[in-house]
């Protein structure tokens, strides 16, 4: 296990660029619902985005352990590291699956952050957590493939160059097993937008830039294929773990985020002769909540550790990312009820992290999925899913 | 152009400082320790002089064996080098006890210009880099906020009481940096991770020559007789008057009679 001090270095670098960023920058964001391309572009330039891919494609070739504490701070200083996490691991596939030469294609300029690949395409409107059932087909003809079909929920679409798409290269009732005959593309989203990819953008309860994804015709040529065919969604799954990892990390940022905004103004608001945190009302909600974020912090390290080493932490990714969120929840809860009516007050700092922590127990997997995932994969009870 | 920039690590200023109860120093428990700010804006002017005439930045610290967590974010920022000065015997050293010693590992290194910051936030004394001009016999000017290199001068700035005040300085130089200078760079992770790899040359006393009883304690000319927490803050006075008029008169008597500002 990590010490206190293990990643000092990188949480200090993080923090110097993050307070340029301070939270009247993410506030007047939120409110126009602009994409943060200052903050993403300081984010690339300093090499953050590039700290998974190896040092031979110009990357950091570091460990998710460092991954997620660089998403931590992002978060834990008032940030919100969403709008650029995916250039991080999105590529993993390409690296894990991907022949030479497109390693060497597209690696070193997704390193240097010339190309945007952070943008995946597997939800459908009629297939949401079970991938299996999407309906977006591949078709081979020659030397590249035609897709059509749409993709909902693809969150950065409009701030990416290349887009993983998972599509259907074998019909359901020809394949041995389910999860057979789909495949992965990767897909160039400058030579295709507005001709055969359409994007239509959805509005949310927070600043998060996704959008539904219209595919007509859409050619992709087969050296643009990651994987074997009717592999795909192997090909993807080992990449889930990176990413239950990383956004349980940004959950323990925004967690501590919460507890350290709520202790001091508990501390500083005076209400009946005496700082309201002297009253155990509101001491005990955050005590609570800051032992249910360092708990999950230490499982999202647990789960670092083990896929760091090479070792399967399917159970331990997908329990980091359902504590985390609890925990991120619990403390914006109890950092509200601390703020009182400025919590909801636009110009106070909880409110907007109240709306954007939320979304983590819905998105990138719903918190039923992972219990559904443990109660069959690690309990051994039937399978509900 | 070879840079030396002497830099120091002090409290995080945005931690609350708690003084030991007898009085003997701060409680350094709990604390973050950083590179103090003004000394950030002098490491980014000598990687802005490297960046356009070449050469080296080294970055010296004098300071317990934490203090290299200072020189490393110089590291990471781009500095070439760090030197890392400590000896048991420096445990109470004065200012001038300090800056002896980095005069000495100044001297012994080449140096076209030396910068510090004007002030470290701990203690906000603003000794060590005009006493260092005055050990390693160099022209010095304090608290400047623009440099430029010439051939073996400098032109520099000094922000003074309604103007600017222009020097010209015979390099090599000693000067200390204001913070309006230049805003410091942020690390990047190569940066950092480089910096994780560079080795940080650790000296003593012995190693710079230097007797103890000249530089360490003993020879201290300041003695810290007592450190006091700043005074609590009473509680505002609360008045409710019956009018507008009334809350005037209140407010006025209390300007005139208890905060005697009128």
């Amino acid at each position: 296990m990590p010490g206190p001090d293990s990643y000092r270095d990188l949480r200090e670098g993080v923090r110097k660029l993050c307070a340029r960023f301070p939270e009247s920058y993410w506030r007047e964001l939120d409110e126009r619902e602009e994409y943060p391309e200052a903050f993403v572009r300081a984010m690339t330039e300093a090499g953050y985005l590039a700290a998974l891919i190896p040092p031979e494609y110009g990357g950091a070739g570091l460990g998710v352990a460092e991954a997620s504490v660089i998403l931590e701070e992002v978060h834990r200083s008032g940030g919100n590291a969403a709008a650029c996490h995916a250039q991080m691991y999105v590529m993993g596939a390409i690296l894990r699956h991907g022949t030479p030469e497109q390693k060497q294609r597209y690696l070193p300029p997704i390193a240097r952050g010339e190309l945007r690949l952070q943008a995946f395409a597997v939800t459908e409107p009629e297939a949401g957590s079970d991938t299996p059932s999407i309906r977006t087909t591949a078709v081979r003809r020659g030397d590249r493939y035609v897709i059509s079909g749409q993709k909902v929920w693809i969150s950065r679409v409009q701030h990416s160059d290349l887009m993983l798409l998972l599509a259907r290269t074998t019909p359901a009732d020809q394949t041995r097993r389910r999860g057979e005959g789909l495949s992965l593309f990767l897909v160039d989203l400058r030579a295709n937008l507005g001709k055969t990819v359409h994007v239509r953008p959805i509005r949310t309860m927070i600043n998060h830039h996704t959008a539904e994804v219209f595919l007509e015709d859409l050619e992709v040529p087969l050296e643009d294929r990651i994987g074997e065919e009717g592999q795909g969604f192997r090909c993807i799954l080992d990449g889930m773990n990176v990413e239950r990892i990383l956004i349980a990390a940004e959950c323990v940022g925004d967690g501590d985020y919460f507890v350290d905004r709520a202790v001091a103004y508990a501390k500083e608001r005076r209400v009946f002769g005496r700082p309201i945190g002297q009253n155990q009302g509101v001491q005990f909600p955050l005590a609570q909540a800051y032992a249910r974020v360092r708990a999950a912090d230490l499982m999202r390290f647990r789960a670092a550790e083990l896929y760091d080493a090479g070792l399967p932490c399917g159970p331990e990714a997908n329990m980091a990312k359902l504590l985390a969120a609890e925990a991120s929840w619990e403390a914006a809860n109890a950092a509200l009820q601390t703020f009182g009516g400025y919590g909801f007050a636009r110009e106070y700092p909880i409110e907007r992290k109240f709306r954007e922590t939320r979304l983590y127990q819905v998105a990138p997997v719903s918190t039923n999925l992972v219990l559904a995932y443990l109660a069959h994969n690690v309990l051994g009870l039937p399978r509900s899913y | 152009m070879d840079v030396v920039v002497c830099v120091k690590q002090v409290p995080d200023t945005e931690q609350p400082i708690r003084v030991r109860a007898d009085g003997s120093g701060i409680d350094e428990q709990g604390l973050n320790w950083i590179l103090n700010y003004y000394d950030e804006h002098a490491v980014e002017e000598a990687l802005r002089v490297r960046e356009r005439h070449g050469g080296t930045v080294t970055v010296v610290c004098v300071g317990p064996p934490r203090a290299t967590e200072a020189l490393r974010t110089a590291l990471a920022m781009g500095a070439d080098e760090a030197v890392h000065v400590w000896d048991p015997a420096l445990e109470g050293a004065d200012h001038l006890g300090v800056s002896r010693v980095l005069a000495e590992v100044v001297r012994r290194m080449p140096h076209d210009l030396v910068l510090c910051g004007r002030l470290a936030t701990d203690d906000n004394a603003s000794v060590v880099g005009a006493a260092l001009a005055e050990y390693l016999g160099l022209a010095q000017a304090t608290a400047i906020a623009k440099l430029e290199i010439g051939d073996g001068v400098a032109t520099v700035e000094r922000e003074v009481e309604g103007g600017v005040e222009v020097l010209r300085v015979p390099l090599p130089a000693v000067f200390t940096v204001e913070r309006t200078i230049n805003e410091p760079r942020y690390p990047t992770l190569p940066g950092i991770m480089k910096a994780k790899r560079k080795e940080i040359r650790t000296l003593s006393l012995q190693d710079l020559g230097l007797d103890p009883a000249q530089v360490g304690a003993a020879a201290a000319r300041v003695r810290y007789a007592r450190f006091d927490p700043p005074p609590r803050r009473e509680a505002g006075r609360v008045v409710t008057p019956e009018s507008p008029e009334e809350g005037a008169r209140l407010i006025a008597q209390f300007l005139q009679d208890t905060a005697k500002v009128l």
